[in-house]
């Protein structure tokens, strides 16, 4: 008898759990922060960053509860097949290299470059023609500086830095007219700056892939493929509705 | 020269990182760090003649400054003197409205005074050490001859120094052509930017550096290959006979 009530006791608490679990499904996501705009905290500790409404946003809308757990970069990968966590979305860049051991979404976003000057520097738009005699500035070896050396090579001449600070030097001393960078490097070491005053010219630039790569995506363990495609129709009806586009603009908006 | 481009596509078939494209940047940056090693060694003998007969000088107010000049610059890395004068001058106020700006607004010119200093400083201390080297007898016989100062130093006592100063000469020149290739880090497109370019853009980092070392082991042995001859022919005279 005593037996009897144990076994229908445990069978109603699974069954409950089950019901409970279609009720609203718990996802970890792992993010390593601070990483500015994508995901960082905020003054009073909360998670906040284009990273974090997106994928908020996408729990949403397939109907999930997610908590984010903060992961050091090293060992985030390890920590999803750990099972630590079910999904990465921390600006992880889609490569083969780490398609072998995870599974991407569809890309949500190509991390945009953009070209920074100071804002009497006259410059107000970026061709060949705007730029011709200008000294361009551009990290050693990035994907600004291929970009900026196939395009802009011929006309203009290019100073390369080794770091994004010494590039910040000598623009604040006036040898460099614009640079061309990581649209979140330049914000937080020439927009954010004190010293200076920085706008960003022309549109963000995130095309052509030969470039710019394929984007970043969320990644998941390889056999939850059902998992990734959930997400992905979530990431298509948030791009259709404006709901993306609308965190997108608040992150990325231009500064004028 | 489309012939030769042809040709140079041809020869490089299938290789990803030495391309016609790769190789000029090559080619540019062996033209840069030609330049810049020449332009400071010509610039830094002009600065190092007088100033090593000042240095040998009795007067203190002539020997003291320049002892701590070289003191200095030879106590201190030329990748420090390099960014004092390249990212340094610019926290002088108004200097970017100023005349200078022409010169330090380019990397070049900050890098080649910088460099001038360097080698000024080191060659300085080679010529004082020749001259100071020189027979006490040949001083003698000038004075012998009832020359005058300036004159016995043009004459008899800088000539003999030069020729004594060349061996060590030559590896200043040397060390100055390795040490140039920290003017990449301002910017500089010398052999070494080249490379740090190539090795950045194709993730080579060994195909890219052993192709720079080459380059520089030619350019040093051109170099040692002049100032060996030049020995043979100066120092003829201090030669053993008859070997």
């Amino acid at each position: 008898m005593k037996k009897l009530l144990t076994t229908s006791l445990l069978g109603a608490t699974l069954i409950a759990g089950a019901v409970q679990a279609q009720d609203a499904e718990q996802l970890r996501i792992g993010v390593d922060v601070p990483y500015e705009p994508m995901e960082y905290r905020t003054p009073d500790g909360e998670l906040t960053g284009f990273d974090i409404e997106l994928g908020n946003a996408m729990c949403e809308q397939i109907n999930a509860e997610c908590e984010w757990v903060v992961q050091a970069w090293d060992g985030i990968i390890p920590g999803l097949m750990a099972r630590k966590y079910d999904a990465i979305m921390s600006s992880m860049t889609i490569n083969d290299e780490r398609r072998q051991t995870v599974l991407f979404s569809d890309p949500y976003i190509k991390p945009p470059s953009a070209w920074f000057a100071a804002d009497d520097s006259g410059i107000d738009a970026v061709y060949p023609q705007t730029l011709e005699g200008k000294t361009i500035g551009v990290q050693r070896g990035t994907l600004q500086d291929n970009y900026v050396t196939d395009n802009y090579g011929d006309v203009a001449d290019i100073s390369r830095y080794t770091t994004a600070d010494d590039l910040v030097l000598d623009m604040d001393a006036g040898r460099i007219d614009i640079a061309f960078l990581d649209f979140p490097v330049g914000k937080s070491t020439l927009l954010d700056s004190e010293d200076g005053n920085y706008v960003t010219v022309g549109d963000m630039i995130s095309e052509p892939a030969e470039y710019f790569g394929e984007g970043f995506g969320i990644a998941f363990r390889q056999r939850d493929e059902d998992l990734a495609e959930r997400f992905n129709e979530a990431l298509a009806t948030l791009q259709e509705n404006g709901t993306y586009d609308e965190i997108y603009e608040k992150y990325f908006k231009n500064h004028e | 020269m489309e012939q030769l481009n042809a040709w140079f596509t041809d020869l490089l078939a299938g290789n990803a990182i030495f391309t016609a494209n790769t190789l000029g940047f090559y080619w540019d940056g062996l033209v840069t760090t030609v330049q810049l090693v020449f332009l400071c060694l010509v610039l830094g003998i002009v600065l190092a003649v007088p100033l090593a007969i000042g240095r040998g000088s009795k007067r203190p107010w002539i020997k003291w400054p320049i002892y701590l000049y070289t003191y200095v610059f030879r106590g201190t890395p030329l990748l420090i003197q390099l960014y004092l004068v390249y990212y340094g001058v610019v926290f002088f106020d108004g200097i970017q409205d100023s005349i200078f700006w022409v010169v330090f607004k380019q990397a070049f010119y900050p890098a080649l005074i910088a460099f001038t200093l360097n080698t000024a400083a080191y060659t300085t201390e080679i010529f004082h050490g020749a001259i100071k080297n020189t027979a006490k007898g040949e001083i003698e016989a000038a004075r012998a001859y009832g020359m005058s100062k300036p004159l016995m130093m043009r004459r008899i006592i800088l000539p003999s120094a030069f020729r004594r100063a060349l061996p060590a000469y030559g590896n200043e020149v040397i060390f100055m052509l390795h040490a140039s290739a920290v003017a990449s880090v301002v910017t500089i497109m010398d052999l070494t930017g080249a490379a740090s370019y190539v090795y950045a853009r194709f993730y080579a980092p060994f195909a890219a550096f052993s192709f720079v070392a080459v380059i520089y082991l030619c350019l040093t042995f051109s170099i040692m290959f002049c100032f060996r001859k030049l020995e043979k022919r100066l120092l003829a005279h201090l030669r053993p006979r008859g070997a």
